[in-house]
This record gives structure tokens, C-alpha cells and sequence, in this order.
């Protein structure tokens, strides 16, 4: 486990810098986290990311796409144009979960 | 009398009613099985039925004839689970009351969900070995493929087997090569996430494989639909991926009565706690194999290692006693390189996978991440376990839970 600082902070993050503590999150640092990206956070980026924050606390996993469609409502395709080529990564990565993996 | 009912005759249901019932009095339990028909599938063989090395009966056998007496098999489809009224009611109306209930029915693929899928191209250019029938269909169409460009393709997360398409990518490199006309086929592996490999020390030993074999990779591709007539397939960001012929996953989900009964998530997959494996929704119901939802991976080791801690579990539990055994997500998988050697894993919901030796520490006989002829024989005489000793519920001398001795630990966040 390493850290970082981030906005002033010292965070836990893993080698490729998603946050793993849960807790260690808040507004001021994702949108941090946000700018180290290059997005700039609008109202429906909010929206999104305060679903990923909610669900991942009622599930313990970081949503899929489609989940945070087909339950959160927010369609694919505006997913891919707010966060732009790579979505399920740079929306955990901004809420503060881990990130999206699979099996190897 | 008490009622043990088990939804789904397939890996799970099958391995632990026939573990069950020598050990729930028969005066004090029945126990009843249920699914649609009477073939059992081994459904890790489908992937050498496309390359000529399984014919396809090799596949099923009655699931009968793997279930133990004193155990019912009732043929139906199953309409509802009522938790409330602790009843399953079947299609035909006949309703199956029960006092524990275990939700073992799988996952299946849906090309149905991929707009584009559903065409007359669905079994001509485009193929899944998800199923007996398509990877029978894809058997043919690759004798019959003369050269071009041949995409293997995953719809999203999770999917059953999560190795299979990569291994898939590896047979079909040497397949062709075989066939002497590999510099005639152009081979890409797309896949909705960042990478073949996304976990670091898998990464790292594995990297290399694809490139090795120049099978090219398009990451992060999520496919919004397909274009039939052009055959290509086109992301929600507006990629295009033209194919020959397609090789695809479909999107996967749990059985479609899960959601007509309320008990599970958006792709049918029912929550449960991650060690004990009962039901969130309900004490009385527990959940087996690829129908839970767990971040593990839908795979016939982990109906395995589960099976062996619920049946403890279980054993416990109507006895009156407290449920101590605890699933820690442990699977473990052989990963077909081609030319007769193979790789693999063996993980948890914690470790990711590591390089070393299984199941002996130090001597293996396997090795992890490794590649080798070993792990090959360990593949196909898989089978053979499969029909003889894991289906039939016998002891086998192999741990649940997943074993840190004979991995190289060190290699975390190196």
C-alpha cells in the first residue's frame, strides 16, 4: 500500500492511484482527482459519481457500466462523453473505488 | 419430514446433494432436484470442440445417472421462487414447498441483449463456443475459413470461464499455425477492459503471450452494437472493429426467474454474504456457483470450493449450531496456451493471482503462471475428475481454501 498527496492530503492509493480507503474521500478531493484526468466536473458528473459513492457503500463493489445504467439511470453513451474512452475506470477512479478488474 | 429443495442440476446442485444426503438423515430429510432437462453439460470442454479435439457428444451425459438415490430429480422450468410462502412454483403450475432452499441455476449467454447479434449472420460470421450448438456451428465455419480477420470478443463483465476467450485466442493461433495458413489470419482480442490482463503480477508474467503470438488487443471497447451487414462492430464511443468472422461472449445473466422473483441485481445474479453464502434477501435461501453474485469468478472450481464449505456450513445449521466455515472466494483455473502446455491460477477474493507451485508447495505438480506440459495433462485429465470425483460428491484431498504456501508473495507490489 502506498500513499499520496493529493490536494494538500495524504491518501492511500494502489500502484496506479485509485484511493483504497473509503473514507478518505471527499468533494474537494475528487475534483483533484478530477483535474489529474483532465475532466472538469459538471452537475451531471456529480450526479454520477454520487451514485458510484452511494452504491459501492450499500455493495461493497465499485458499479459496472451497466449497472450504473440500468440502476443509477444514466445512459451509456453519455457515460463514454463525460468520461470520455475509458468511463468505468475514471468514474471509480474520481468517486474514490477501485478499480473495475477482472479474473488475471 | 424436512424439505431440501436445490434449484439447478448442473456443477454446484449436483456435487452437494451428493454430499448432502449421506449425511441428512433420510427419516428426517428429503431432498429434491430440480432443472429443465436431463442432460448434464461439462461445459469446460467446449472450448476444444471448435478445434476437432472433443466431437461434441463428449460433452453431455444424463444428469440422471450423477445424481445419488434417495435424492428426487424433478424435470420443469422453473417460473417463481415464493421466499415468503418458502414455495418454487414451476411453469406447468406444480409447486415445490421446501424448508431450505438452494438457488443453483447458473449463468447463461444472451446474444439476444447485443443489438445486431440477433441476425441472420448469428451462425455464419458470427459465433460463441458458449454453447454446445454454437461451438459446434463454430467448428465448421473455422474448416471452412480460408484467411481474413478473426475477432475474439467479450460483451462486458462478468462472464462464465473469464480465461476461456483468451484461451480460445491462444488455440486459434495455433490452430492455424497447424493448418499452415496462420500468416493468412489476423487474430484481435477485444475486450471491455483496460487490458488481456488486468491484475499486476499476472501482468506481468503474462504480458508477453498475445504479442508473443502476435494476436492483436483493442481494450476498453465496449460494444453498443453490430453491424451485420458490414460485419464490424461499433462501440458506444464510436469505434468500428471489422471482422470475418466474430468470435463472441455474449453479455451473460443469471436465470430470468431470479428477477421474476425479486431476488436479484440487474444481470439476475443474487446477492449473498461473501462467506457463508446465504441469501441476503432471505436466511433460508443459499446461493451456489455462477448464480451468486461474488467477486469471484463464475467458474466450476469455485461451485467446487464453495460446495465444500456450504455442505460444512449446512451440516451445522440444522443442527442448531453456529455456520464457522467461511468461503474466501478461492478458484483456480488451467489456462490453454496451445501446442500442449497450459497455465495456471489460483486465487481468493483477496490474493491475486502469484507465480509458484499447486497444490504441494514447492513440488507442484503444477505451476502457477508458468506455462508447461504439466498443466496441459492437468486440463484434460480434468474430465475425467469432473465425471468421476467432483459431480459424484467424493472427498477430494485438495484444501477449500486458497493456500499462500508454494506462492511467491514477494511479488505483491513489486
Amino acid at each position: 500500500m502506498t500513499t499520496a498527496t493529493i490536494a494538500g492530503r495524504e491518501i492511500h492509493v494502489d500502484a496506479e492511484g485509485f484511493l483504497t480507503e473509503y473514507d478518505e474521500w471527499d468533494e474537494e478531493l475528487a475534483k483533484q482527482l478530477a483535474q489529474n484526468i483532465g475532466i472538469d466536473l459538471t452537475d451531471r458528473h456529480w450526479e454520477i459519481i454520487r451514485f458510484l459513492r452511494a452504491d459501492y457503500r450499500e455493495n461493497g463493489e465499485t458499479p459496472t457500466l451497466r449497472r450504473v445504467s440500468a440502476v443509477g439511470g444514466f445512459p451509456t453513451k453519455e457515460l463514454f462523453q463525460l468520461f470520455p474512452k475509458k468511463p468505468a475506470k475514471k468514474m471509480a477512479y474520481i468517486a474514490g473505488l477501485p478499480k473495475p478488474k477482472g479474473c488475471v | 419430514m424436512k424439505k431440501l429443495l436445490v434449484l439447478g442440476a448442473g456443477t454446484a446442485g449436483t456435487m452437494v446433494v451428493n454430499k448432502l444426503r449421506p449425511r441428512l438423515a433420510e427419516d428426517e430429510w428429503t431432498i429434491t432436484i430440480v432443472d429443465r432437462d436431463d442432460v448434464h453439460h461439462y461445459q469446460p470442454g467446449y472450448l476444444f470442440v471448435p478445434f476437432g479435439e472433443y466431437r461434441p457428444d463428449e460433452t453431455t451425459r444424463p444428469r440422471r445417472r450423477f445424481i445419488t438415490n434417495g435424492v428426487d430429480l424433478v424435470l420443469g422450468e422453473i417460473d417463481r421462487v415464493e421466499p415468503e410462502r418458502h414455495r418454487v412454483v414451476l411453469t406447468d403450475g406444480a409447486e415445490l414447498g421446501y424448508d431450505k432452499l438452494v438457488l443453483a441455476t447458473g449463468t447463461s449467454p444472451r446474444p439476444e441483449e447485443t443489438p445486431g447479434f440477433d441476425s441472420d449472420e448469428w451462425g455464419r460470421s458470427i459465433h460463441t463456443f458458449y454453447t454446445l450448438e454454437g461451438a459446434t456451428a463454430l467448428r465448421r465455419a473455422l474448416e471452412r475459413f480460408d484467411g481474413g480477420r478473426l475477432v475474439v470478443h467479450i460483451v462486458d463483465y462478468p462472464f462464465k470461464c473469464p480465461v476461456a476467450p483468451l484461451e480460445f485466442a491462444f488455440l486459434a493461433d495455433a490452430y492455424f499455425t497447424r493448418r499452415g495458413m496462420r500468416d493468412r489470419v489476423e487474430l484481435v482480442y477485444v475486450t471491455p477492459l483496460d487490458g488481456a490482463f488486468t491484475k499486476p503480477v499476472a501482468s506481468r508474467h503474462l504480458g508477453g503471450l498475445l504479442e508473443e503470438r502476435k494476436i492483436g488487443v483493442e481494450t476498453d471497447f465496449y460494444v453498443e452494437q453490430v453491424d451485420p451487414e458490414t460485419k464490424t462492430l461499433i462501440s458506444y464511443d464510436e469505434r468500428e472493429i471489422p471482422f470475418d468472422l466474430l468470435v463472441t461472449v455474449p453479455l451473460n445473466m443469471g436465470a430470468d426467474f431470479v428477477a421474476r422473483s425479486g431476488l436479484g441485481n440487474e444481470l439476475n445474479y443474487i446477492p449473498v454474504d461473501h462467506h457463508t453464502l446465504v441469501s441476503t434477501h432471505d436466511d433460508d435461501i443459499f446461493v451456489l456457483g455462477d448464480a451468486a453474485d461474488l467477486p469471484t469468478s463464475k467458474a466450476g472450481s469455485v461451485a467446487h470450493f464453495q460446495g465444500e464449505v456450504f455442505v460444512e456450513n449446512f451440516i451445522r445449521h440444522v443442527e442448531g449450531l453456529d455456520m464457522v466455515e467461511r468461503f474466501d472466494g478461492h478458484a483456480n483455473c488451467f489456462i490453454e496456451t496451445g501446442n500442449g502446455k497450459a497455465l495456471l491460477i489460483d486465487f481468493n477474493y483477496e490474493v491475486e493471482p502469484l507465480p509458484g507451485k499447486y497444490p504441494l508447495p514447492g513440488i507442484g505438480p503444477f505451476s502457477l503462471l508458468e506455462e508447461t506440459e504439466m498443466n496441459h495433462w492437468g486440463k484434460l485429465l480434468f474430465r475425467w475428475f469432473y465425471w468421476n470425483v467432483l459431480l459424484p460428491g467424493k472427498d477430494v484431498p485438495l484444501p477449500s481454501a486458497m493456500s499462500l504456501l508454494g506462492k511467491k508473495t514477494e511479488e505483491v507490489g513489486a
